[in-house]
Order: structure tokens, then sequence, then C-alpha cells
């Protein structure tokens, strides 16, 4: 479609305020400077507070160094990347352009092409806009906010100010400085006092373009006595066009509140993805990162809780699969600033055909939270002598009333599995994927049905010539 | 008649030692053979070799399945062609449910025999008898596979696999170590019932027991890596009350 096209074709949507629809025509070329932070905040006609917010972060991200504690960063160009890039734009992309792998694997999964194009960021409005509109009634309702991050600034800017920024800081670390400096999209959730919402927020990621973005942002609040869901992402492969994902989410579970976050992502194999994920939990409430990471170059991720709270809990289930070329290095970290809470960490990763999976983990009980448990389990499987897998945890426990449990384990494909198996009639990629399957079960189980399908379907691709 | 399985101067070396030496077998559709002999005679690796252990390696000679030179095939596809052994340890696979397991091994043969696929819910219709059969409890199916089993369940379950999979050929490896009578009697009455259908059976063991239950048609003593002797049933008595001391001096010779 020519960027000059006043009519696009997702405008009927408008109605249901979950699209922005006509935007001043910007391009803003590669690399990172004040101009370019203005520039964005400029299209988006955001509040001044917003633009200042962002100026703090260039400086932040500016100071701070390239970590070199974690996975090889030194390959990334921060003045290659395009920062701001318009929905349209995005969409307007030739479905040609998307990598050929990208597509086969588009129909492996037996993802449908309209909703393949979609998900690859150059297609139109997936279609499934009544279902989508009979949510959002039910959630309007209950007085649930659910949309996109900018026109959640827009509409509800007295909340968004009130809580953005305040979990995450804009100088915690490098990349989240750089995400508060250029952030476009993710999503803004707001769950009032006492509403459960049933249904998982989830078809809206896949609906929605604008979130696809590659410097989300995330806020979900959820007042005293709520529950909700969240999931985003998909299994199919997200094509970047440029090859850095920075996103920050924040979360605020208020008093006995209940919130799941779940993410399941396939980045393409040039992206360094890098993500800042932390909750605060306040009394009695239970946050639970549910976080599977496939593709991208190197993932940096440790979804977070700070259990602010007496009785508050924490619950991580971290996976993460890592192929050629591949480190993934993820894991958790369980902050236990109040007595009574309980953090419980489990994480399983799978090294393939010289990948490298770690765990890296952090459990800190502070001086005054008396009586905390804490339960830390990582699994790590090796598919061949050539992938790698290590822990890193750090403990820092500052007193003596706790309960604490760790426990690792590395297991390798062995050959009597595969034999085993190959002797009742299955090949040796079934067996392998089987195995696979097997071994990830514990948390292919917690998540939405569809995207537990897809995910071992995705596995068998991926052991797919991994032996021989 | 043709025969069922022909091992013609198998030669089988593990690690490069040479552990089957020249070894030959001959089985017809509906017979039972008993492989009998002591520990470390080449029992077991023959069993590994026949249903294509990469870590076994054929030197010299041939293995005919039913007309089809397995020789150089892989474990699937001998399993494919007929061929089933049920496991002295049989391997545990955590996460991975009995059910899913056994649904994949089923449509892997049923495709390969031309015939349906089973959708869960019809495969779970096709297993029900099986399950009374082998007495499992009704959680079962949801088990991982072989995960915290007992070993009379981990023979059960094979025995269970072999009734599902229906092989032309079945190759028992100690299936008698570490049941009870009442397990030993479950795993034998399945068995009887395939031998009814012309399955053959290549029966290893080292003891006697099974035998008791399974009354072979052919009874073979094997010594250091080869056949020493070859009988009907009457040579189970001789080895009960002599042991196999007195077959050694065969060999030597």
């Amino acid at each position: 479609m020519p960027p000059s096209s006043k009519v696009r074709p997702d405008e009927g949507n408008y109605r249901y305020g979950f699209h922005d629809v006509i935007e001043p025509v910007y391009s803003i070329p590669p690399g990172l400077s004040a101009r370019v932070v203005d520039e964005i905040s400029g299209i988006k006609s955001e509040p001044a507070w917003m633009l200042q917010r962002r100026i703090k972060g260039l400086a932040a991200f500016e100071a701070r160094p390239v970590p070199s504690w974690g996975a090889d960063l030194s390959a990334i160009d921060f003045q290659s990347i395009c920062y701001y890039l318009k929905p349209s734009e995005r969409q307007a992309a030739s479905w040609d352009k998307v990598p050929e792998k990208i597509k086969q694997t588009f129909d492996r999964l037996g993802i449908p092409q309209a909703e393949a194009k979609f998900l690859s960021g150059v297609g139109a409005q997936y279609d499934s806009e009544t279902v989508y509109h009979n949510l959002k009634e039910e959630w309007k309702k209950q007085g649930v906010i659910f949309m996109d991050m900018d026109f959640g600034l827009k509409e509800h800017p007295d909340i968004v100010k009130q809580y953005f920024g305040t979990v995450v800081p804009l100088n915690d670390n490098k990349f989240a400085a750089l995400n508060t400096a250029v952030w476009s999209g993710g999503s803004f959730v707001y769950v009032p006092k006492g509403v459960r919402v049933t249904m998982p927020l989830q078809a809206y990621f896949r609906l929605n373009a604008q979130n696809m973005g590659q410097f989300e942002r995330t806020l979900i609040i959820a007042e005293e006595g709520s529950t909700v869901n969240y999931v985003e992402g998909c299994t199919a492969p997200i094509y970047a066009v440029d090859s850095l994902h920075c996103a920050v989410v924040e979360i605020i579970a208020k008093p006995y509140a209940r919130v799941r976050y779940t993410t399941m992502q396939n980045w393409s194999n040039d992206v360094y993805n890098l993500v800042t994920k932390r909750a605060f939990a306040c009394e009695g409430a239970t946050v639970e990162w549910v976080d599977g990471n496939f593709g991208s170059r190197v993932t940096m991720k440790y979804p977070s809780v700070f259990l602010k709270g007496r009785g508050s809990r924490a619950d991580v289930l971290s996976l993460a699969y890592a192929g050629p070329g591949q480190h993934q290095d993820a894991g958790a970290k369980a902050i236990h600033l109040a007595s009574d809470t309980s953090s419980n960490i489990v994480s399983k990763s799978i090294s393939r055909g010289g990948g490298r999976t770690s765990y890296r983990g952090l459990l800190h009980i502070a001086a005054q939270a008396k009586n905390c448990k804490s339960k830390v389990k990582c699994d790590a499987l090796l598919m061949d002598p050539a992938s790698r897998s290590d822990t890193y945890p750090t403990n820092d426990v500052r007193n003596s009333q706790v309960q604490l449990e760790h426990e690792a384990t590395v297991s390798k494909v062995g050959e009597e599995q595969l034999f085993y198996m190959r002797a009742r009639g299955l090949s040796e990629n079934e067996a392998t994927s089987l195995i696979v399957s097997g071994f990830i079960e514990p948390i292919a189980r917690e998540l939405p049905m569809e995207y537990a399908v897809e995910l071992n379907r995705l596995i068998e691709l991926e052991m797919e010539g991994s032996v021989g | 008649m043709n025969h069922l399985l022909e091992i013609k101067n198998l030669h089988v070396s593990v690690e490069g030692k040479e552990i089957i030496k020249g070894l030959e077998l001959l089985i017809k559709a509906g017979e039972v053979h008993a492989l009998m002999g002591p520990n470390g005679s080449g029992k077991s690796t023959l069993a590994s070799a026949l249903a294509g252990h990469p870590g076994y390696t054929i030197s010299q000679g041939h293995i005919v399945l039913a007309g089809n030179d397995i020789t150089g095939l892989k474990p699937e596809e001998r399993s494919l062609l007929g061929l089933f052994l049920a496991f002295q340890y049989p391997v545990a696979v955590p996460g991975l449910t009995v059910e899913h397991f056994l649904r994949t091994a089923a449509n892997s043969h049923n495709q390969a025999r031309g015939e349906k696929e089973l959708n869960p819910v019809e495969f779970r219709k096709s297993v029900e008898t099986e399950i009374k059969a082998f007495k499992f409890k009704h959680d079962f199916l949801e088990r991982g596979l072989n995960d915290g089993f007992s070993g009379g369940e981990k023979k059960r379950l094979e025995i269970l696999q072999l009734a599902l999979l229906r092989p032309k050929l079945a190759v028992l490896d100690e299936t008698d170590s570490g049941l009870d009578v009442d397990a030993m009697k479950i795993v034998a009455a399945g068995v009887n019932r395939l031998i009814n259908n012309q399955m053959g059976v290549l029966v290893i063991t080292h003891y006697q027991r099974l035998l008791h239950y399974l009354k072979p048609t052919h009874v073979h003593v094997m010594v250091s890596g080869q056949i020493v002797k070859s009988a009907g049933p009457e040579l189970v008595v001789a080895v009960e009350t002599d042991g196999y001391k007195q077959f050694e001096p065969l060999y030597a010779a």
C-alpha cells in the first residue's frame, strides 16, 4: 500500500478504539540521537512529561556501558538500527521480502497465510474482529482497560503517568534506558478492584501489528483482589526488520491480586533479544511468569518479582531453546522484601548443534523478610556433545529464617532412549522430538492449549535434521 | 515353508571386540525358540544386534526376516518389517506419556502396513482391552513412559507393546528377570495369545522359569558367541539338571 494512502484496510476497527488510524507520514532514518527521540515523541503527540522521560532514558542509555557480564553483545551496532517504524510501513513491507525459510516454517506450523503475513509484520489486519469485538464489550462492562500502549497514554494519561517506570526505572539497565527513550507499542492493561478476567488477554497480540514493535512497552496494573492472565507472542518465527528487540514489561499486582504473564517467542536468528520484565507483588498477591524463548541470536531475559508485601508469591517457569549459533541467557529473579513470601522457579533449557543456554538467577532474601521459602529447579537437556549449558545462580540471603531448595540437573539425549523408541518403529527425529517434548512437558501443560500444540510442532521442526 | 528368520554366519562386535562368532539360527512362523546360555555367552548381544542397535557392528553374515535382508537396516526399519524386541531394561522417557508413545508407535506400524492411522479417541478404544489384559490401572496411559515403573510394570508394558504392534517375530530378552509369578503368568499369556496367530518367538533367558509357561518348540544353548547345542524341549531339563558346564567341552572341541 502506498504510504500516502489515507484509507487503510483496517480502518473499520477504529470504532472499537484499538487502532490509531491516520497518522502523519514520517520516516525516521536509522540511528539514535536526541533529535530521533524528540521526533518519536512528536509523531505520537505525547505529553511533555513523556518526552522528558524519553530524553532522560537516552541520557541513561548513553552513560551506561554495554554490559559484559553475560552474553556477547559486542556486535550490536546501535547506530544502524531504525528506532521508529510507523505501523503502516511495517505492514507495507512486502511479503516477498520475508525470508523463504520463515515462510516455510509458517506453512509447516500450519498457520494460515493471512495470519502468517500478519505475524511476520507484513500483513494487513488478521480478520477476527468479530470475536475480538465481543471480548472488548465484555471487558468494557467490567471496567477492564486493554489496549495498545500508545493509545493507553492518550486515553488514560493519568494512570500511565502514575505507574510508568515505577517498576523498571529508566536507569535500571542500559536496555531499559533505551526502551524508555524509543518505546512504541506494547500493551496497557488495567484491571479494576475485584475483577476477575476469565478469558486470557491474548487474542489482541495476534491481531494488532502495532504490538509487534521491537521496542514495546507493556504496563499491567491489577488492582486489589483482581485476576488477569496475559498471553503474548506465538511460536511462529517473528521476522524483525532490525536486529534488536528491546522491550520492557512492568507489572503491579496490588494486594491479593493474581497476574500471570505468558510469553512464547521465536525471533529470527539474527535478533538480539534483550528484555527487562519485572513485577511488584503486594501483600498476598501472586505473580506468575511463563517465559518461552526460541530463536534469536542472543536472548538475555530474567523475569523478576519483587515480593514487597507479606505473603506474596512468585512463580516463574522459564523455557529456553538454543540451536546452532544461538545463546539463550535466561533465568529469573526473586527479591524477597517481606516476610512469609515464597518463590518457585523452574527453568528448562535445551541446547542443540553447538547452541548454548545459560541459567542466570538471583535469589535475594532481605534481613527483614522472615519465614521465606524459595525453590529453584534448573534442568538442562543437551542434544549433542557440541552444545553447552551453564548455570549462574546467585543467592543473597540476609537472614537465617528461610527455607531454600536448589536443584540443577543436566541430562543428555541418550543413545539407549533413542534406540528403545526406534525399536518401536519411530524415526530418529520422531524419537528425539518426543524426548524433548517430554522434557518440556511441565511447562507446556501451563500454556493455553493452542500454544502447547504449536510448541510441540515447533519442537518437531527444530529437531528435523538435528541428527544423522 | 519359508523361514521367518534366517541368521547366517553372524559375527557381531561391540567396541571392537567380537562377541558373536558365526551364529546360525532358523525360525519358522508359530515356533517358539528358547536361547539359553550362561552370563556373557552373547545372548543379549544377539538381541541388540537383531534389533539394529547402533553400538553393535555386524562384521559378517546376514539376518533375513520374512524374506527381507535386514542386516544393514535401521532399528525403525526392522521394527516396521515385523521385528519386535522386548527389552531386558526398558528405558524411561520422563514427561512422554505412555499413551502418546504407544499411539505414535502404533500409527507408524499402521502406516507401514497401509492401514488407517488412529486418532487419539480411536486409539484409546483400541488399547483398552490390552490395558485390562495386562492388568494396568486406569491412570497408566497418562504416566511418563517407564518413568518410576516397577520392574514388573516395565515388563508388562513391553508385552503390551508386543500385542499392540503385532510383529512377525518377537525377541524376548530376559523378559522373566525381575518378574514375580503373577506378572510372569500375565506376560506369558500375552505372548501365547500371539503365538497362536503365527508369530515366531525367540526367548532369550538365563533361567528356565519363563519356559514353563511359554512351551518352547526348540531349545538352543549358546556358549561363547555360538550355538553349541540345539534340540527339543527336553534340553531345558538337561540344563536344569546339570547346568551349562556340560556344554563347554562342545565349544572347546
